[in-house]
This record gives C-alpha cells, structure tokens and sequence, in this order.
C-alpha cells in the first residue's frame, strides 16, 4: 500500500550571517500511513519544527523529496500547491501568536474555507465548534477572551476545517497546564479516531508522545537516530541518545524510576558539526569508529530483533 | 528539630481587589528542599518574589510575616534588603539570558557579587570565581571567565546564574522554574547540581515548578498551590503517592505516564478560577468529582506532616 506521506532525504540548510551554513535538517526519510500517528521526540534544536515545517512546505528545503499521496509536492507550481494545502495542516505550541487578535472566532475558524471558496462557512464553523467542544456562541468572540486551552482549542478548529488528511501538531500541548494538557490531547486522540487524521506529534515531552503516538522518531543534530513503534522504543531505546533522552524525564509520581543516565556536555554547534556519529563526544559507548564514520539509519540487529537505528554499536541486518 | 532557615506565616498578597495569595505558611530547614508545585496562576512565583521582596507595586502584602533566620524582612529598610539579596539568599530564574547583564563578562558578573557582598578586591574575586565556576561543573574554569553571556549554551548560563547565586554562600535559594527553558537532558544535568549543592553547603531551597515529575525525584517535601492557597503539604514522595487532596489526586491521575497509551485521560473539567472570582468555600469544588455541601466554607489546612486542605479528602 501506499503510504500517505513518503519523506526521503530531506535536507534544510540556513545561511548564516557569517558565511557559515546550519545545518538544521540532515537527510531524514520516513513513511506515514493514513491515519497514523508519528511521534517525533528530540531536544531544543535538534531539528523537529524544521521537519515539520519542511514536510509542509512552509519552508523551501534545500533537497529531499516529500510524496504526499504519490505526488512531490517539493516539485508542485504555487497554485497546485495551494490546493493541496487543503489536505495538509499545521498546530502551533502557542495559538495566540498563531490567530489573529482583531478577528472574532467565526472569521478565524472560517477564513481557510472562505480562501479556498468553500460554500456554507457559517453552517461548518458551527459544526467544527461543537466538534472541539467550544459552546456556539464563541463565534463572535475574540481571541483575547479565551483562555490557553479554548486558544488551542480553536487553532485546532480552524486547521480541521478543511478535513486533512494530515496534521502536524508542533508542540500542541507545551504551553499549557497540565490539567489543561490531558483536556487537549484526549480531543486531538478522539479527532484523530473519528477522522482518520495522520499526524506528525512533534514533542519534547515523552510521555505526551508515548501517549498518542504509535511510532516514535528521535532526533538529535538534525538526523532520526532512531525510529520504532511507541512501545519497543520506549522499552528498550536502542541508540545510547534514546536511552539518555528517555532516562533524563523525571517520572512522574507513582511511576518506577528510570536509571538516570547523565549526559556530558551538550549539542554540538550546528554550522560545525563534528566528523562521524553527532553524538560520539557525549556518548559513554564511542568507539574509535564513531569518531570517523557516520552510521547510516538502517534496520540492524538489537538483541534478538532488528531496530532502524543510527548506531555502529549494532550489525546491520 | 533544627530552626527553619526560611519561615513564611500567613501570607497574603493582593492586587487591587483581587487576592493573588491567601494564608500562606510553610518552612524550611537548612539543607532542606521544598518545591511550591502548582499550575499558572495558583501564586507560586509571587510567592517567590514576595520572599525576595521583589513585589511589583501593584501587589502588595497585606497579612502574614516572612523570617530568615529569624530575622523578619518587612522590618528591614530596602538598603539592607539588597544587603541581604545575594548574600543570605541567593536567586535563580528561568530565563538566564535576561538576568544576565549581555555586556559584561562571566567573571565580571559573578566578580561583581563579591566585591559588592564581601568587598573583595578584584583580583581575590577572581581567584574565587574560577572556583565557583568549578563547582557549578564548567569544564575549564579560567578559560570561561573572559566569556560573554551570548557565548554560553542555555545550560552554561544557568550554571553561571547559579554560581553568582551561590558566590556568598546564601542560606535560602530560590530557584523559580529554573530547568524549564532548558533542553531535556541539560534539565536533568542542572537538577542534579542544585540538589548535590544545597546538600554539600547545607543550603535551604526553595524551588518553584509546574513539574510533578521533577518534584517527585529531587524534593524532600511538597506544597501543592491551588489558586493562590496551598491544598496540600507533606513529604514530596508521600504527597503524590498517595494524595488526599482532590485535586493533587486529579492532577496525578491525568498525567499521561500514569495512563496506558492511547486512553482517555482523566481530564480535569473546567478552569483554574482567575483572582477575584475565587468565591467563599474551596476553590477547587467548582471542578472537584467530589464536592460536598461543605465545600462552600473554607477548609482549613490540617495534618501533620502530610496536611490537606479538603472536606472530603481521598481515604
């Protein structure tokens, strides 16, 4: 079967002021299925709101391929492009900055059908309110009027309004309270069962991830070091990076501890990035080889299975 | 029992009409570390900066008492206040890239609290910074003095903040929210700092966080706030393992670690209620799955050492 979404070695570099180039994404390639979710974990600057913003085009990457239902919509002119928007939407971490304050609700959550001439804005916006649990009369409110969690509430009325298939969510819930948070993710779990949305949850909160997602990616430095269903990865994390990420989460009250595994050190500089594997200078396992070769993200032999990991402590299968 | 490095009795603090904080008491012993845990809003870091005495104008204190060691602030005058800041309690934020002056440099900056606190002469100030330096865990002390702020990854700023909170020895620091701008595996590494710290120099610590998870793992003891009271107190890993006040039960219960994947979550209905519309009883009951007709009186505060504040509290 097709897969609804293919990403094969995309790539994102920025000039920077210096001359230099950042090398925000590296050569990142995977498939989404319809309805699935991805989870996509990783710390500040490894590169996750880049391929989220790369997968929708929202930024021009500078190579790769993204197949969007056996088109590369990379290689689409503007208007084609346009249209297929339809089919692809974003969730910002913070829906103030994301809606406009001198709009009411109703334009807001009606202007993507209103740009792309749909008929009966007025009847769907309704519609899409309820199915986000916000009362009718929201319409002619203003933003500034709504707390943190009916904001994202309505960002996320407003990117559905054109049923999706795809969603990347970036960061959704950060920015909200935890008893806000669980309210957020069980309507974006419960619109996703109903619509059949593929999503792209991008986190830096694990057990957010762990919550929705079925597979999860991790990134480090630009790259997927590792990518696996949501269980075997939370497990048993293969790459000593996944392993480190995962140790470092404080659990929760009532959950057993993790061995906490303290990296040395931090992320290397992006406009330099060091020879070989990204994470060798804070690895505990190096070995003389990582320093000098990059290990590919390809299936390889963890324990008695094979995982997609990027790390020369594993055969490849 | 050890007399408590930092006492906080009753205190209450306002903003216009609006109660931002009600009767907040709580303690700490030398070498101790209470986290006041709660979601935006609940008066956490007000708290913090009545402590410090960092109030913006508009909000003033209007009842309770805070003493360290012994000694209660509101007597002194704002000279010997700022005498006080830096030397017998130290500060950390969350963000240390706008605490931290951008033009001068790291051993400047932390130089600075010494000549001011100890009237050290430059160069023993040095001397002494290169070793609050090591001790924070930056990796060659003498090579960082002569870099600027913009020079240090998030994680090294927070240590330079930590090292110039900790240049006078301080009994009491006060850390608001000081890992949450910070990535998830440099959080870990400055946690486990301020936790070897305020045992190695017997220091009090307050921290201030949203985080449960963080409270759990380093924290000796816990208050949950609520909008603006504190619900719940006792020893932290008492008060989330089996929590008593309905909401503390609520927001353990909701946490999607707690949960299989891809359940619904117990979700908390409704919202935190804002200041000045929090109402007679418990401010908890409009939300609470198990309110009483006595929830419309306020309940007190009590139990020793794990206390809550419920009429109807999780058996």
């Amino acid at each position: 079967m097709t897969p609804l979404l293919e990403v094969r070695g995309l790539t994102q570099h920025y000039r920077t002021e210096g001359g230099g180039t950042l090398r925000a994404l590296e050569d990142v390639s995977f498939t989404l299925a319809e309805g699935e979710v991805l989870g996509i974990v990783g710390e500040s600057g490894c590169g996750k709101s880049t391929l989220g913003r790369a997968v929708l085009r929202l930024t021009q990457p500078t190579a790769g391929e993204v197949w969007f239902e056996g088109q590369d919509i990379l290689q689409l002119p503007r208007a084609a492009m346009r249209r297929r928007r339809r089919d692809m939407q974003i969730v910002f971490q913070d829906p103030f900055g994301a809606l406009n304050p001198r709009h009411r609700v109703r334009t807001l959550v009606g202007e993507p059908l209103t740009i792309h001439g749909m008929p009966g804005v007025a009847a769907r916006v309704a519609e899409l309110l309820d199915l986000v649990g916000l009362p009718a009369e929201s319409g002619g409110r203003y933003i500034h009027e709504f707390s943190g969690g009916q904001r994202q509430r309505i960002a996320i009325a407003r990117a559905l309004a054109l049923s999706p298939k795809l969603l990347v969510a970036d960061e959704p819930v950060s920015a909200l309270d935890v008893s806000i948070q669980s309210q957020i993710i069980n309507l974006i779990a419960g619109l996703k069962r109903r619509m059949g949305l593929a999503m792209l949850f991008i986190s830096h909160d694990l057990s957010v991830v762990r919550h929705v997602s079925a597979r999860i990616a991790v990134m480090y430095f630009g790259r997927i070091v590792e990518i696996a269903d949501a269980a075997s990865l939370f497990d048993h994390p293969a790459h000593p990076y996944a392993q480190a990420l995962l140790s470092a989460v404080p659990q929760p009250p009532g959950v057993a501890p993790r061995i906490r595994i303290l990296l040395e050190g931090e992320l290397p500089d992006p406009t330099n990035p060091p020879p070989g594997c990204a994470f060798h200078g804070r690895c505990a396992q190096a070995m003389a080889v990582c320093a000098q070769a990059r290990p590919a993200l390809v299936p390889r032999r963890v324990g008695a299975g094979v995982r997609d990991t990027a790390c020369h402590l594993y055969e490849v299968a | 029992m050890t007399a408590p490095v930092l006492q906080v009795e009753g205190l209450t603090l306002v903003a216009g009409d609006a109660a931002l904080v009600e009767e907040v008491s709580f303690a700490i012993a030398p070498g101790e570390m209470l986290a006041l845990v709660g979601e935006s809003g609940c008066g956490k870091s007000v708290t913090a900066l009545a402590i410090m005495r960092l109030l913006a104008p508009a909000i003033r204190r209007v009842h309770g008492r805070i003493t360290l060691d012994g000694s209660d602030l509101a007597a002194l005058d704002d000279e010997a206040m700022r005498r006080l800041r830096g030397d017998r309690m130290g500060m950390i934020f969350q963000e240390p890239m706008t605490s931290l002056n951008p033009v001068f440099t790291v051993g400047e900056q932390i130089a600075e609290v010494l000549r001011i606190h100890r009237g050290l002469s430059r160069r023993a100030a040095l001397g002494r910074v290169a070793e609050l330096l090591d001790l924070v865990g930056l990796p060659t002390p003498a090579a960082q003095l002569g870099r600027y702020p913009h020079q240090l990854s998030g994680g090294q700023r927070q240590r330079v903040m930590i090292a110039i909170a900790l240049a006078c020895e301080p009994a009491l620091l006060v850390a608001d929210e000081p890992t949450t701008a910070l990535a998830v595996t440099v959080q870990a590494q400055i946690l486990a700092l301020i936790d070897r710290l305020r045992r190695q120099l017997d220091m009090a610590c307050l921290l201030i966080t949203h985080d449960l998870g963080v409270v759990a793992a380093f924290c000796d003891r816990a208050a949950v706030m609520y909008a603006g009271r504190i619900v719940e107190s006792g020893p932290a890993a008492e008060v989330f393992a089996n929590p008593r006040h309905r909401y503390t039960d609520a927001l353990v219960r909701t946490m999607p670690a707690r949960n299989p994947p891809g359940e619904v979550l117990p979700a908390i209905a409704g919202q935190v209620p804002p200041p000045g519309s929090r109402g007679e009883g418990c401010s908890f009951a409009p939300r609470c799955p198990a309110v009483l007709a006595e929830c419309a009186r306020l309940p007190a505060l009590s139990g020793r050492p794990h206390g809550v504040a419920c009429w109807n509290p999780v058996r």
